[in-house]
């Protein structure tokens, strides 16, 4: 299935776009997910908190994901 | 009971039946703390004085630098070299009289943290980097009050309302502190300036909603901003049952190391009140300035010795092994990196660097 991340903070500038379209096997995990993209671009293993949004639900590791759910990486951001 | 003067300032809000003059006395009757004077607590402040809110905390320790001012929009030309604290407060004196000002012109440690937060009612996070916000956080949860958060990011800024009434905490959304090399701050990183204005103005909207008890306040929910796509969304997260009893007591301290004096390190560091606290006691540690020569003759600490930073590594024997050393320069850089030097490469561990250097340490 393919699934359509948007992306937030810095992890947007790692990615160098602002979503990404990826396939993953069918009953995906959020945490396989995150799992994957620390693969495909490693700065974004450095980031220790990284909140997973499915359909704007903070997901839990174990959610699993479906084609056409809304995904979104979301940073803390700290500037004030 | 208010004035005729005061019934006319706030008869619009006298005129919502949501607000009235119960409501308007609620906000005469709050205390608010804004963390912060800069491009976010600007606008907070400027919209909570003039809403009236009786008491109203501001704590920053840096001064106002030409760089803020097309954001920090309290400040003009006039105040560059001020204190935030102070010129912030002259500007809502003439925006608003009637409220109390309360200064504390201080960087938010965990030394200060919980007698300055004990004293309000609600808190606002204006700060610019994540050791701060963990702190206020823990703090809020120690004291049970709610934080009214807001954090920008060159075009993006996010808001939520933690501690609220049972509700989830900071550290329910971000459990792990990121480090310092995640962690640019608005100093580094470029900023739309209008950006602190329209996230700022979210987080007093969400303050006076607190104070007032009106409306869903925007617990539970991260509300984010992207202005370059004109997309929002509201992100609903949950309670988590360990995450949200992390508090002062219980919470690893390490997270409240503030490592963004370099970039790319993580320095120890201390304060300018930390330091006279230290200097004050019975052993106090060796003064170790790494400035050159010229800069030393003009000014510098008591008892210092002078080892310039290029000299650093060939000279370090001079260095004391078993005594605190407390190394500063001008404005906390070169010391930084004399302290990553020493910390790694020479392997001591009892030297810690003025943050801030002596531009934040008034002679």
């Amino acid at each position: 299935m393919d699934l359509t991340v948007s992306l937030f903070g810095i992890a947007r500038e790692i990615v160098g776009q602002s979503s990404l379209t990826l396939t993953a096997p069918a009953g995906q995990s959020a945490a396989g997910l995150l799992a994957e993209l620390r693969t495909a671009y490693p700065a974004l293993a450095s980031l220790r908190s990284l909140a997973v949004a499915v359909n704007n639900e903070y997901a839990a590791a174990d959610v699993e994901l479906h084609e056409r759910d809304e995904i979104a990486l979301i940073p803390p951001v700290s500037g004030g | 009971m208010f004035s005729p003067a005061e019934r006319q300032r706030y008869r619009r809000h006298l005129q919502l039946a949501e607000i009235g003059e119960a409501g308007q006395l609620r906000l005469r009757q709050a205390r608010v703390l804004v963390v912060g004077a800069g491009g976010l607590g600007c606008p907070v402040l400027q919209y909570l004085a003039a809403a009236g809110v009786g008491t109203l905390g501001l704590a920053d320790a840096d001064k106002v630098e030409l760089t803020n001012l097309p954001r920090q929009i309290l400040y003009g030309p006039d105040d560059v070299g001020q204190l935030k604290v102070e010129a912030a407060a002259r500007a809502l004196r003439r925006l608003n009289e009637l409220n109390n000002y309360v200064l504390h012109p201080m960087r938010v440690s965990q030394a200060n943290v919980r007698e300055l937060v004990a004293q309000y009612d609600v808190v606002v996070d204006g700060s610019d980097n994540f050791p701060t916000r963990y702190l206020l956080n823990d703090a809020c949860v120690s004291l049970g009050r709610p934080l009214v958060s807001g954090a920008i990011y060159k075009f993006e800024g996010q808001v939520s309302v933690f501690n609220y009434a049972g509700g989830p905490t900071y550290r329910c959304l971000f459990p792990e502190p990121p480090s310092a090399a995640e962690a640019p701050d608005c100093n580094t990183t470029g900023v739309l300036n209008v950006l602190p204005g329209l996230i700022g103005t979210v987080q007093a909207t969400e303050a006076l909603k607190v104070v007032l008890g009106l409306g869903d306040v925007l617990s539970g929910r991260l509300w984010l901003l992207d202005t370059l796509s004109f997309q929002t969304r509201t992100l609903r997260f949950r309670r988590d049952a360990l995450q949200s009893q992390l508090n002062l007591d219980t919470a690893n301290p390490a997270d409240y190391i503030d490592a963004s004096c370099t970039p790319a390190q993580v320095v120890a560091c201390l304060s300018a009140s930390e330091l006279r606290q230290q200097l004050a006691a019975a052993e106090p540690p060796l003064l170790l300035d790494v400035r050159g020569p010229l800069e030393f003759q003009r000014r510098h600490l008591p008892g210092a010795v002078l080892l310039p930073l290029p000299e650093l590594a060939a000279r370090a024997a001079e260095v004391p092994r078993h005594r605190p050393v407390v190394v500063y320069c001008q404005s906390g850089v070169r010391s930084a990196k004399a302290v990553a030097l020493l910390r790694g490469e020479l392997g001591y561990d009892n030297v810690l660097s003025l943050r801030g250097g002596l531009e934040d340490y008034p002679g």
